[in-house]
């Protein structure tokens, strides 16, 4: 039996977070108006009105127009109607990418990065002009396992030179910084503080774009089925909330206070020399697995994670750790500590001490 | 002011149930971890799917293992289509589909036709049924994958499922059933169907939008739709504890209600074809049919003066996607492009009332008689 929750701190926050109470309001409201947006009635038009109301807030709080927001059904959607639906005849994806976008460009030409798990963009510029013709690019904005910020104008800049196209999974990134360049940009709404079930992919030019998921003709028939209008109005809502970033500087205090505190007891954090979200931090205890301690300290009454939430349970070591030259035992004992706007410096303090006790008994552990 | 419209519109859409958003709340907030996590908070939202598969999972007497969770219907459908025709050691380049199918099968089959499937349409009966025998003939040793749907979007008729899936079996082919507007609604046990595959919605059945699921019998291979972080078997993305737990109740609540709801709306039907006092024919069978639907082409009126006339109804004329264009589906039954505009799509179900119907019968009648009479409707 797990433990009761009531107990328990929630320090992973790049899997998902609690809808935020605008959102779920926006969600009961928007609710309300249950017809099909596709009817022509007077209450498929409400539910219309209110989709594009929801639209043109959430265009307004990203600096984009309307009508370049396509809703999916999350992150792992948009970016497949963006991988999926172009004529591209080369495809480059980082090799920190997340499984969604790797997975979904199976045959893709890996772009490196470095130690610090930034892209290499000299292996990007030497990879686009041996591209025979145009290029598909996917770079993250921020790293879901290290947070690690990638160069995107940099990278913008190349591909745009070579005439490709970039794609830019801003999953993470979404609500703590600016929207990235990129001619598509992914979003996910339940990662800062939306529903889970709804995304949206940023189409910044649609030529050449064609629809994956096929049928009615819905979002300017680039993806078809009846709109999740609830879950869009959430979506909307929650990043309304994400306008005040405040909370940003707050979480990184308490994050690098946490590192200094847990390097001095033996960890080693993965991406430091980069510039990181603030509220993420890959860290590893040497001569411990990194299932052993999400387990200790799930007992201990904390909740983190070894790696991306998606492949938990699933036991292999980091794509992202290994891509970053980190030897594989290493990698293989880190684990994600993930802050988010509710988190307390009383939270950090006492995740600092369950992990430097478990620092400390780790003989006992790794035996 | 008038009121507001009375909604026949339940082929588009329906309501959420209370029971339903009681359902999905305490996951919006409370329980919001992510279901894939593996901790307290995973392990909670992870318990919920495993109950909503379960509920999903006993409408159609199936393993729950056999239910994967999507976007919704057309997502389940793609991925149906798509997965058998590029499944790997695929050799049959066949699709046999109906032409009164949703517009989510039909263009999905037209793209798979685009990259080299064989795509064969089958034509229907005044009725709206297919011909079986015509099916038979157009079922070969090539063909992959059958699809019909359950019951018919526009016009509520019930195509006889299991009898084209024994014809596909008997070829070899894989029958898949979109089930959007059945499930929950007929009996949808998979082995009575006959069927390898199945989609199926929420929203249709009062439960949320943005969440569906496809079932698979076990042993059907097909290529994953969305790829990554391999949530799903064959479909990644975070699944949406709400959501999921949003349909398993709305399947839930469907089966306990199967036969009241469907009594109810048999019931309004009577009620309604007592009440009209004009010419009109209905479309498709009046037995092979889900009698929470009625479409009926008005006949001696234009079609363009119809539905301006009833504001008062919140009602469609055709599938809600395909708004502004003729609807393929009475084209298929033989109806000419003016009869179809003169044709209404009425439909209901467990909220709507008696009273609503017999207003809604007033109000048909009185714009009808107007338009007929050359007055403006009131």
């Amino acid at each position: 039996m797990p433990p009761a929750k009531r107990q328990q701190t929630y320090l992973d926050w790049a899997a998902t977070a609690p809808i935020v109470p605008a959102a779920l309001a926006a969600m009961q409201d928007a609710g309300a108006t249950w017809a099909n947006p596709s009817s022509i009635h007077a209450a498929g038009r409400a539910a219309r009105a209110r989709l594009e109301d929801a639209r043109e807030a959430l265009a307004r709080q990203l600096a984009v127009q309307p009508d370049a927001l396509v809703f999916t059904s999350g992150g792992t959607e948009a970016l497949g109607l963006a991988l999926g639906g172009l004529p591209a005849t080369t495809r480059l994806v980082s090799a920190i990418e997340h499984d969604a976008v790797r997975a979904q460009a199976p045959d893709a030409t890996v772009i490196p990065v470095t130690a610090d798990g930034v892209v290499d963009l000299v292996a990007l510029e030497r990879l686009l002009a041996a591209a025979p013709g145009p290029a598909l690019v996917a770079v993250m904005q921020a790293n879901n396992e290290t947070g690690v910020i990638q160069p995107l104008g940099d990278v913008a800049a190349l591909v745009h030179a070579a005439d490709g196209w970039l794609l830019v999974d801003a999953v993470q990134g979404a609500g703590k910084l600016p929207l990235p360049p990129g001619d598509f940009v992914a979003l996910s709404a339940h990662k800062l503080g939306g529903p889970p079930g709804v995304g949206a992919l940023v189409v910044r030019c649609a030529d050449g774009l064609q629809a994956v998921q096929r049928g009615g003709g819905q979002e300017r028939g680039l993806r078809a089925g009846t709109e999740n209008l609830p879950g869009i109005a959430g979506f909307a809502a929650a990043m309304a909330e994400r306008a005040d970033r405040d909370w940003l500087a707050r979480a990184g205090a308490l994050r690098d206070g946490l590192e200094a505190r847990l390097i001095a007891a033996g960890g080693v954090v993965f991406g430091a020399g980069a510039t990181r979200l603030p509220t993420i931090s890959c860290i590893a205890l040497p001569g411990v697995a990194a299932a052993t301690q999400v387990m200790r300290l799930d007992m201990a009454g904390f909740a983190v994670s070894a790696g991306a939430a998606c492949s938990s349970g699933k036991v292999r070591t980091s794509p992202v750790l290994t891509a970053m030259g980190v030897d594989p035992v290493l990698a293989g004992q880190a684990i994600r500590i993930s802050l988010g706007w509710d988190t307390t410096a009383d939270d950090i303090a006492r995740f600092g001490d369950a992990w430097v006790a478990m620092a400390q008994s780790r003989a006992g552990l790794a035996a | 002011m008038t009121a507001r419209p009375i909604y026949l519109d339940y082929g588009a859409t329906t309501p959420l149930d209370p029971a339903v958003l009681a359902a999905m709340l305490p996951f919006g907030v409370e329980k919001f971890g992510n279901p894939h996590s593996a901790h307290a908070w995973g392990y909670e939202a992870a318990a919920g799917v495993a109950l909503a598969r379960d509920q999903v999972a006993a409408l159609l007497d199936a393993p729950a293992e056999t239910v994967q969770f999507t976007s919704g219907a057309t997502e389940s459908v793609n991925w149906a289509l798509k997965g058998v025709l590029t499944a790997p050691g695929q050799v049959r380049r066949g699709i046999v589909t109906l032409a009164t199918e949703h517009s989510c099968v039909l263009e999905t089959a037209r793209y798979l036709e685009s990259i080299g499937a064989v795509l064969t349409v089958l034509p229907v009966g005044t009725d709206g049924l297919v011909d079986l025998a015509a099916a038979a003939a157009a079922i070969t040793p090539d063909t992959a994958i059958v699809s019909a749907m359950l019951v018919n979007n526009e016009i509520g008729v019930i195509q006889p499922v299991a009898a084209i899936a024994a014809l596909a079996h008997a070829a070899g082919a894989l029958m898949h059933c979109d089930a959007a507007q059945g499930f929950g609604k007929l009996d949808c046990r998979v082995d009575a169907l006959g069927v390898d595959l199945l989609s199926l919605t929420a929203h249709k059945i009062y439960g949320p939008k943005g969440i569906g699921a496809l079932y698979r019998r076990p042993g059907v291979t097909l290529t994953p739709l969305l790829h990554g972080g391999g949530q799903e078997d064959g479909r990644s993305g975070t699944l949406a504890p709400m959501l999921c737990a949003g349909l398993g109740a709305a399947a839930a609540l469907a089966g306990e209600r199967l036969e009241p709801d469907s009594a109810h709306a048999a019931a309004l039907w009577t009620r309604l074809r007592d009440r009209l006092d004009f010419d009109y024919r209905i479309n498709g069978s009046t037995s092979a049919r889900w009698h929470g639907n009625l479409n009926l082409t008005v006949t001696g009126v234009e079609g363009a003066r119809l539905l301006p006339a009833l504001r008062g109804l919140a009602l469609s004329s055709g599938s809600a996607c395909a708004q502004g264009r003729p609807s393929h589906v009475l084209a298929a039954l033989g109806l000419d492009t003016a009869q179809a505009r003169a044709s209404l799509r009425l439909g209901w179900g467990r909220f709507t009332t008696v009273d609503e119907i017999d207003r809604a019968a007033m109000l048909l009648n009185a714009a009808v008689s107007a338009l007929k009479s050359g007055r403006h409707a009131a």
